[in-house]
């Protein structure tokens, strides 16, 4: 089992929801969250005042998968959220420890999809 | 010489201050319905309209409306305000400064416009929103204005009721929306998944405000304070009341629940409706015009846009032209000369060709701002463009167009 963990753009999340929904990867969790690399953030006005180095909006997607679902998982991600330009995020694989479904307390493999 | 009455300027002058406020009113009822993304472009898109327009109705706004002209169109002696005096212009008002009077008028000619871009929320260039906008203000609005209620207007001599704008502004700008909306296409991804609303609490913040200043709009048109405006400020919220309540029950049981959301939507239906009406029609007029107008608006957002799938984001055409179509047509039925000599009777009083009066009116304001906001529309495009690219779209607006966000997400 692992944990992908994926930072993107925004206002690409309604295309890679498409592209994960398309391999049969439904259960995502997703939250907004600031952050920059390598380009060093957004640039704003606020009375004529150029504020730089702003934080910039993201997205972090986190999805728990099995192991054969892995690659495919990572290619949606990829073909949903790539625009070529800086500021395309990242997608970190880790392992996953444990996972258990509350409702019926398995535990496993069968517990993720 | 005429007198100028202190009681009708001070009326005057305050309504003008409530309508001025249902510009920003209008502006949180819109802003609540888009995409956090996208509300700072909606608030600037309905500030910057007034701005813009008072300007261009004191530069030619004015004198191509109200000034003594052609039939069509107002002359050019009134550019700049210029003989737009302080003394009463009997004409228009014979007991308001005739600078009042202007000043009252231009409230509408702002808000008007500012009705359309519900229709093209979300999606539009701010450069091309601020042209297109004064080009539709000069070529629709002030002529239609003419029409229908300056001296000498066609519509007017014809015999048409429109006591605060019914036709001018609600059909008007409702036309102009569905127009705008069929041609600009719809919003990106609209087809997978209605667009939710990011904040509803501006709406009906929004919603509220626009009934406040509507007390302007409606009453304010009798241009004094007397029996007309209290008939008209009765009738307005009696209109409201019933279409918000009317909206609340369709919904309820049409699909299961009545919503805050259909209920505001309601009201200003409701206001809608009432407005061609308002110095016409007694209470029970307004009742039947408010309880029906939900009905009618809920059709048209709920069954007829789905069905024709063309995207009026904020059902600028749905309530504004439907609402404004019925309340036109509601005038023609429900008038009484009880309520105002000096308008007409309806058809259930008595004489069906007011109503037959109104239909046409109706029809050729419909026909004339639909196709000149086409062409308007069009032209802008081909030197501009109109809509933004794809990623604008789906970054939002307020930082594509405007370089600021108006919600942070830390702190």
């Amino acid at each position: 089992m692992k944990l992908i963990i994926a930072i993107i753009q925004p206002h690409r999340l309604e295309d890679v929801k498409k592209e994960l929904y398309k391999i049969d990867v439904n259960l995502i969790t997703v939250m907004p969250v600031l952050g920059h690399g390598q380009q060093k953030g957004v640039t704003e006005f606020y009375r004529g005042i150029r504020e730089t180095g702003n934080l910039l909006r993201k997205v972090q997607v986190e999805i728990a998968v099995n192991d054969n679902f892995v690659d495919p998982t990572i290619k949606a991600i990829i073909k949903g959220a790539k625009t070529g330009s800086i500021g395309d995020g990242k997608i970190f694989v880790t392992d996953l420890a444990r996972c258990i479904r509350i409702r019926t307390e398995e535990e496993g493999p069968k517990a993720i999809g | 010489m005429d007198m100028i009455n202190s009681g009708d300027t001070a009326w005057v002058l305050m309504s003008s201050a409530l309508v001025m406020l249902m510009t920003p009113g209008l502006a949180f009822f819109y802003g609540g319905m888009v995409r956090r993304k996208n509300v700072l472009s909606v608030l600037m898109q309905c500030f910057i309209v007034l701005c813009v327009l008072s300007l261009q109705w004191v530069l030619w706004g004015y004198s191509l409306a109200f000034a003594p002209g052609s039939p069509f169109i107002g002359g050019l002696q009134w550019l700049g305000l210029n003989g737009v005096g302080l003394e009463p212009y009997a004409d228009y008002s014979a007991t308001i400064p005739h600078q009042a009077f202007m000043i009252f008028q231009m409230m509408f000619a702002v808000i008007t416009p500012a009705l359309i871009l519900g229709a093209f929320a979300e999606r539009m260039k701010f450069s091309s929103f601020l042209v297109f906008i004064v080009l539709w203000a000069t070529f629709v609005y002030d002529p239609v204005c003419h029409w229908v209620w300056a001296v000498g207007g066609w519509l007017r001599n014809m015999g048409a009721l429109d006591f605060a704008g019914g036709t001018v502004v609600h059909i008007n700008a409702g036309i102009a929306a569905l127009a705008t909306a069929m041609i600009i296409g719809r919003r990106r991804g609209y087809e997978d998944k209605p667009v939710s609303l990011h904040n509803l609490p501006f709406t009906v913040l929004g919603a509220a405000l626009l009934w406040f200043g509507w007390f302007g709009f409606n009453a304010g048109s009798a241009l004094g304070a007397g029996a007309l405006a209290t008939n008209a400020f009765v009738v307005t919220h009696v209109a409201a009341a019933a279409a918000g309540l009317s909206w609340a029950f369709v919904e309820w049981k049409m699909s299961g629940k009545p919503t805050m959301f259909g209920t505001v939507t309601g009201a200003v239906a409701g206001l809608v409706a009432i407005t061609p009406a308002s110095g016409y029609v007694n209470v029970m007029g307004a009742i039947a015009i408010g309880l029906l107008v939900s009905v009618f608006c809920f059709f048209a957002v709920g069954v007829i846009k789905p069905k024709f799938g063309y995207d009026d984001s904020l059902d600028a055409f749905g309530v504004h032209c439907i609402g404004g179509i019925w309340g036109a047509l509601a005038t023609g039925l429900f008038a009484t000369k009880t309520v105002n000599a000096a308008g007409g009777d309806g058809w259930f009083f008595g004489n069906p060709k007011q109503f037959m009066t109104q239909l046409i009116t109706v029809v050729i304001t419909i026909a004339y701002s639909f196709v000149v906001t086409f062409a308007l529309y069009k032209l802008v495009d081909v030197f501009m463009g109109v809509r933004v690219n794809d990623t604008e779209e789906a970054i939002g607006l307020d930082l594509t167009q405007h370089h600021e966000a108006a919600y942070t997400v830390l702190e």
